[in-house]
C-alpha cells in the first residue's frame, strides 16, 4: 500500500456482520469501483457497540454506526476528495464532540495493541495481508536461526504467562513438554472461550487467525511436535471458517505441512469443533473431548506436558498466548519483558462490558489500574448519573471488586490477592443498580449448569449454593445462610477435582467479603439495597402524581388504579413488579418509587 | 515380583507393593479411609473426593490416585481434609433418598459406612436444601432395577461395564446436578446392549443398582457353577433349605469374581416344581418315575445292544473337562466308535 492510496476498511467481526456489514461492504465496493480507493474487510476493531465501523486509511477516519444509507455520502467524500462525513463521527460521551479519527478516541489512544495489532487492520482471509505485516517472520526466524532450546528460553525469558486465566508461566510449560521424552507430541490451542460476555479469543481468531497458527507452529518446533489441534467451540462459526481458510492458505504457501519453508520441520494443524461445554475449557476435559469421550476432567498429575492427548506429551495454551509468541520471537524476550509489571509481562486483553459507556474489546499493558480501564478507556458509567459499584473480572471463576480497588493494578497476582483473578479477560462493570447477591446467584447459576457432574463437591455443592442464593434473593433466606455459604465454599474449593469447581465459589466469596451488608439486608430485613430483587421490592405512586395515566395504560396487569388527572395508586396484589410504571413516569413528575425492606412477606 | 514399598499412614508402618495406590494399601492394612467411587477391580478416578490425604504435610490429594512411595508420611485426617469430607458427605446425604430400611443395600451401603465414620450431625444437615428429585425407577431388567434417586454418580457401574465386561452399555447423561447414569439414549436397560450380567449391580456401593429380589442368605456354600464348562466359582446363599442368592468367588482363578447372567441370576430352577428329581422311563408310551438303579440298568442294556457305528455321543457343555474326557474315552474304548461331539462345538 502506497502512502497516498486510500483504503476503506470495513469491520466484519461477528458483531458488525450481524449489523449488516457484509452488505455495506458490497455497496462500498460497487460505489468505489473504478476509483483508486481499495475496499477491504477486517476483523474486529473492539468497539463493537459502535458497529458497523468503517475506517478510511491512512488518515484513520473513523465512522461509527454506519448504515447502508450512509454508504453514499462516504463514497461521495472519497470520490470527490471532499471532507469526511462528520455526522458519522464517533461522539465523545462526555463532550458530545465528534472525533474524526480513531487516534483521537480515548478508547483506542489509551490502549496498547500488540495481540490485537492486526485486528481491524488486515483482511483475515488473505494471507498476503498478514505477510505484509511481517507475518510468519517469527516462524522463519525460529526454524532457521534458532534452536528449539533457544525458542523455549526466549519464551521463558519473556515472562509470558498463560492468557487463559491461570497465569502459569508459559515458558515453563514449554520446557516441561520439550523435556518429556516421546517421538509424538501435540500442540493444542484452547479456543473454547466460554465466560459469559467474553469474546477476546473469538476476535483474535476472526481478525488475525494466522498469528495463532504461527504461534502454534513455533511451539511445535520448540517442543518437537508435528501435529496441532485448535479446540474451537462450534458456536464460533466465523472464527472456524476464517481459521480453516487461514490453515489452507498457510499450507499452500508452505507455512504449514511437510517441510515448512523448505526446511526439515513438519507441522500441521486441524480444527476440532467443541460442542459447547464450558468445562471443556479445562485442559484435561478438552483433551478427553478430542479423544472422542465425554468432556470430563481428570485428576492431575500426570500433567498434559507428560501425558496428554492420546497419552502423549501435550502443550496446551490459550489463543492469546500463542498470538503473543511471534511478537516475542520477532522483537526479543527483553522487549516483551519491558512491557507490564515485574511479574506480569506484556498486555492483557479484556472484553469490557456491563454498565459502561464504551463496551468492547481493549488491550492494555499489564499494571494499568482498573480505574484507567473503566473510566479513561471505557468512558465511565453508561449512565453518568449512576455511581460505580463493582467490577467483575475472571468470569465465573473470578470475583467482584468494589470501588476501593479501582486503583489496583491489573496483573495476575494483584487481582488474586484482591480475591478475584485475571481470568481469560471478561470485565463486567456494575453500577449502583446492581444487586451483588443477584450477581453471585447469576454466576453460580452458570457454574451449576456447566458443572460436568463428575465430582461430588462441584456437582452438589454448586447446586446447594445456588439454592441458598435463590432463597436469599427471593426473600427466603434464613439466619445462618451466610455462614453456610462460607462453609460450603471452603469445602468446594478444597475438594473439587478441577479448576471449575475449585473456583466456582469465588463470586460468592468476594461479594460476601466486600458486600456482606447486602446479604444481611436481604436475609435479616427482607431488603434489596439495589432495589432489584423482585420479591423484596414494591412499587408505589407518590402524591406528586399528576394523573397523566401513562403508567395505568402501560400496566400489563391492570394493577394501577386512578382517574385521569387524579392521584393513582397501585394494587399490590395485582402488581407483577415489571417496573414499567417506574420507567414510563415522566422524569419531571417522577412519582413512582421503589421501596424495599418494609414488605411483610405473605407466608406461603 | 514387585518391589516392596515402606511408608507410614498416621504413623503406622505399612508395607505395600510398588504400583499400589495409597487407598488400597491402607485398606489392605485395615486402615479405613472414606471412599465411594473406588473399587479395587477398577482404575481410580478420584470423583467422590472423600479419600483425601496429606502426604508429607502437603496439599490434600486423593489417596486412590496417589501411588505409594518409599518413606512418605501419609496423614488421613487434618482440619482441611475433615472440612472437605464433611461437606462432601453432607451434600451427598442431602441429595440422597434416605429410605434406608427399605433399601436393598441397607446391610452393605458405602454411603452409610462413610456417614458412620464421619459422624452426621442433624443440625448441620438441616441447614442444607434437600434435593427434590423423583426420577422413575428402571425396572425393565428381569433381574435387577436401577433407582437413579439413590445413585451417587460414583461411576463404578460405568467403569465396570467398560473395563471388566468390555461392553460399554452404561455412560453418564446430562451434566451438573442433573447427571444420571444411563444406557445409550437413556433407554430402559432391557432395550440396551446390556447383557444383564450384574457385574455393575454387585459393585454398586449404594442401593441404586440392586437385585429385584434381594434375599439375605443365612449361610453360604462354596461350589462351582453348573451352567457351562468354565467352572466359575460361586457361593450359593442358603436360607432354610432354599438357594436364595449367588455370589461370585473372587479367589477362583477361572472367574476372579465375575459371573454371567445365568450363573448369577439363573438359580430359580433349583427349587422349581417342574424340575426333574427322578429319572423317567417311557413305558407304554408314557413317562413314569423310576429309581436310579433301574434307569442305569436300562441304559447299560441298551448301550450293550448299540456298540459300533450305530452309536454316537453328544456331550454337554455343562460337564466339566474331566467328564467330557471320560465321555469320549468311553465312546471310543467301550462303544467302539469315533462319533463323539459336543454341544458347544459351533
Amino acid at each position: 500500500m502506497e502512502a497516498n492510496d486510500k483504503t476503506v476498511l470495513i469491520c466484519r467481526g461477528t458483531g458488525c456482520e450481524s449489523a449488516k456489514s457484509p452488505a455495506i461492504q458490497t455497496e462500498l465496493m460497487s460505489g468505489l469501483q473504478g476509483s483508486d480507493v481499495e475496499v477491504k474487510f477486517t476483523g474486529c476493531h473492539g468497539m463493537c457497540q459502535q458497529g458497523p465501523i468503517v475506517i478510511v486509511e491512512p488518515q484513520g477516519t473513523f465512522y461509527a454506526n454506519v448504515k447502508l444509507k450512509d454508504v453514499e455520502p462516504i463514497v461521495g467524500s472519497l470520490k470527490n476528495g471532499g471532507g469526511p462525513v462528520e455526522k458519522l463521527f464517533y461522539k465523545d460521551p462526555a463532550t458530545k464532540e465528534g472525533l474524526s479519527t480513531y487516534h483521537d478516541i480515548p478508547f483506542y489512544s489509551r490502549q496498547k495493541r500488540l495481540v490485537l495489532q492486526n485486528c481491524g487492520r488486515i483482511d483475515p482471509e488473505d494471507i498476503d495481508d498478514y505477510l505484509a505485516e511481517g507475518g510468519y517472520e517469527g516462524l522463519k526466524k525460529a526454524i532457521f536461526d534458532m534452536t528449539p532450546d533457544a525458542v523455549v528460553q526466549a519464551v521463558l525469558d519473556s515472562g509470558l504467562r498463560g492468557r487463559g486465566g491461570g497465569g502459569f508461566p508459559t515458558g515453563r510449560k514449554w520446557k516441561f513438554t520439550q523435556d518429556a521424552p516421546s517421538d509424538t507430541k501435540y500442540v493444542l490451542c484452547n479456543a473454547d472461550e466460554g465466560d459469559p460476555g467474553a469474546f477476546m479469543d473469538r476476535s483474535v481468531l476472526e481478525g488475525d487467525p494466522h498469528a495463532v497458527l504461527e504461534g502454534m507452529a513455533i511451539a511445535g518446533f520448540a517442543i518437537g511436535a508435528q501435529k496441532g489441534y485448535i479446540y474451537c467451540r462450534a458456536e464460533y462459526p466465523l472464527a472456524i471458517k476464517r481459521l480453516q481458510i487461514a490453515i489452507e492458505q498457510a499450507r499452500e504457501r508452505g507455512y504449514l505441512g511437510k517441510g515448512i519453508m523448505d526446511g526439515d520441520f513438519d507441522f500441521d494443524i486441524d480444527i476440532f469443533h467443541g460442542a459447547g461445554a464450558f468445562v471443556c475449557g479445562e485442559e484435561t476435559a478438552l483433551i478427553t473431548s478430542i479423544e472422542g469421550n465425554r468432556g470430563m476432567p481428570r485428576s492431575r498429575p500426570p500433567y498434559p506436558a507428560v501425558k496428554g492427548l492420546y497419552d502423549k506429551p501435550t502443550l496446551l495454551n490459550n489463543v492469546k498466548t500463542y498470538a503473543n509468541v511471534r511478537l516475542i520471537i520477532n522483537n526479543g524476550a527483553d522487549w516483551f519483558a519491558s512491557i507490564g509489571t515485574e511479574k506480569s509481562k506484556g498486555t492483557a486483553v479484556f472484553a469490557l462490558t456491563g454498565k459502561i459507556a464504551n463496551s468492547g474489546l481493549v488491550e492494555v499493558p499489564m499494571g494499568i489500574t482498573l480505574r484507567e480501564i473503566i473510566f479513561d478507556i471505557g468512558g465511565g458509567m453508561l449512565d453518568p448519573n449512576k455511581n460505580f459499584k463493582a467490577v467483575q473480572t475472571g468470569g465465573p471463576s473470578g470475583g467482584c471488586l468494589p470501588e476501593s480497588f479501582l486503583d489496583t493494578p491489573v496483573d495476575y497476582d494483584s487481582l488474586i490477592e484482591a480475591g478475584s483473578m485475571m481470568g481469560s479477560g471478561g470485565m463486567v462493570v456494575m453500577d449502583e443498580d446492581t444487586c451483588m447477591v443477584d450477581v453471585a446467584r447469576y454466576f453460580l447459576d452458570f457454574t451449576e449448569k456447566e458443572s460436568c457432574g463428575k465430582c461430588v463437591p462441584c456437582r452438589l455443592g454448586t447446586k446447594q449454593m445456588l439454592d441458598i442464593l435463590e432463597d436469599i434473593v427471593e426473600g427466603r433466606g434464613k439466619p445462618g445462610d451466610i455462614e453456610l455459604l462460607e462453609d460450603l465454599a471452603v469445602g468446594i474449593k478444597a475438594g473439587s477435582l478441577c479448576g471449575l469447581g475449585q473456583t466456582a465459589p469465588n463470586p460468592v466469596l468476594t461479594t460476601l467479603r466486600y458486600f456482606r451488608d447486602e446479604y444481611e439486608a436481604h436475609i435479616n430485613h427482607h431488603a434489596c439495597p439495589a432495589k432489584q430483587c423482585k420479591e423484596l421490592i414494591t412499587y408505589h405512586i407518590l402524591d406528586t402524581c399528576v394523573g397523566c395515566g401513562l403508567c395505568r395504560r402501560n400496566c400489563s396487569t391492570n394493577a394501577i388504579i386512578g382517574e385521569q388527572k387524579e392521584l393513582h395508586y397501585i394494587d399490590q396484589s395485582l402488581c407483577h413488579k415489571c417496573g414499567v410504571c417506574f420507567e414510563v413516569c415522566p422524569p419531571k413528575v417522577f412519582s413512582v418509587e421503589i421501596r424495599t425492606g418494609e414488605v411483610k412477606l405473605v407466608e406461603s | 515380583m514387585t518391589n516392596q514399598i515402606n511408608f507410614t499412614i498416621d504413623g503406622q508402618e505399612i508395607v505395600a507393593q510398588e504400583g499400589q495406590n495409597i487407598l488400597d494399601a491402607a485398606l489392605a492394612n485395615d486402615i479405613y479411609i472414606p471412599h465411594l467411587c473406588h473399587h479395587p477391580d477398577l482404575k481410580p478416578v478420584g470423583a467422590c473426593r472423600l479419600c483425601g490425604v496429606e502426604i508429607d504435610g502437603g496439599h490434600m490429594t486423593m489417596s486412590c490416585l496417589e501411588p505409594v512411595r518409599e518413606g512418605i508420611d501419609v496423614r488421613t485426617d487434618s482440619p482441611v481434609i475433615y472440612q472437605a469430607r464433611k461437606i462432601a458427605i453432607e451434600l451427598l446425604i442431602a441429595d440422597h433418598h434416605m429410605d434406608c430400611l427399605a433399601c436393598a443395600a441397607a446391610h452393605d451401603c458405602d454411603l452409610l459406612t462413610v456417614s458412620a465414620y464421619m459422624g452426621v450431625q442433624p443440625e448441620r444437615l438441616e441447614r442444607l436444601r434437600k434435593t427434590e428429585r423423583d426420577l422413575p425407577i428402571d425396572t425393565s431388567n428381569p433381574f435387577f432395577q436401577f433407582d437413579p434417586n439413590k445413585c451417587v454418580i460414583c461411576g463404578i457401574c460405568v467403569r465396570t461395564c467398560d473395563e471388566i465386561v468390555g461392553l460399554g452399555a452404561l455412560g453418564f447423561i446430562d451434566r451438573g446436578v442433573s447427571t444420571v447414569v444411563g444406557t445409550f439414549g437413556n433407554k430402559p436397560f432391557v432395550e440396551s446392549v446390556c447383557e444383564s450380567c450384574g457385574e455393575c449391580v454387585v459393585r454398586c456401593p449404594v442401593g441404586a443398582l440392586a437385585p429385584k429380589k434381594p434375599e439375605f442368605a443365612a449361610r453360604e456354600v462354596q461350589t462351582t457353577c453348573v451352567y457351562c464348562g468354565v467352572g466359575c466359582g460361586i457361593y450359593l446363599g442358603i436360607s432354610g433349605d432354599e438357594v436364595v442368592s449367588v455370589r461370585a468367588d473372587r479367589e477362583r482363578p477361572t472367574n476372579e469374581g465375575s459371573l454371567c447372567v445365568k450363573g448369577r441370576y439363573g438359580f430359580n430352577f433349583i427349587n422349581h416344581p417342574d424340575r426333574l428329581t427322578k429319572p423317567l422311563i417311557k413305558k407304554n408310551g408314557e413317562f413314569e418315575e423310576a429309581e436310579w438303579d433301574e434307569a442305569l440298568e436300562l441304559i447299560a442294556s441298551k448301550f450293550a445292544e448299540s456298540k459300533g457305528e450305530k452309536f454316537a455321543a453328544l456331550a454337554s457343555a455343562k460337564c466339566t473337562l474331566e467328564e467330557n474326557y471320560l465321555i469320549q474315552k468311553f465312546t471310543r474304548a467301550v462303544m467302539g466308535t469315533n462319533s463323539v461331539d459336543h454341544c458347544a462345538r459351533l
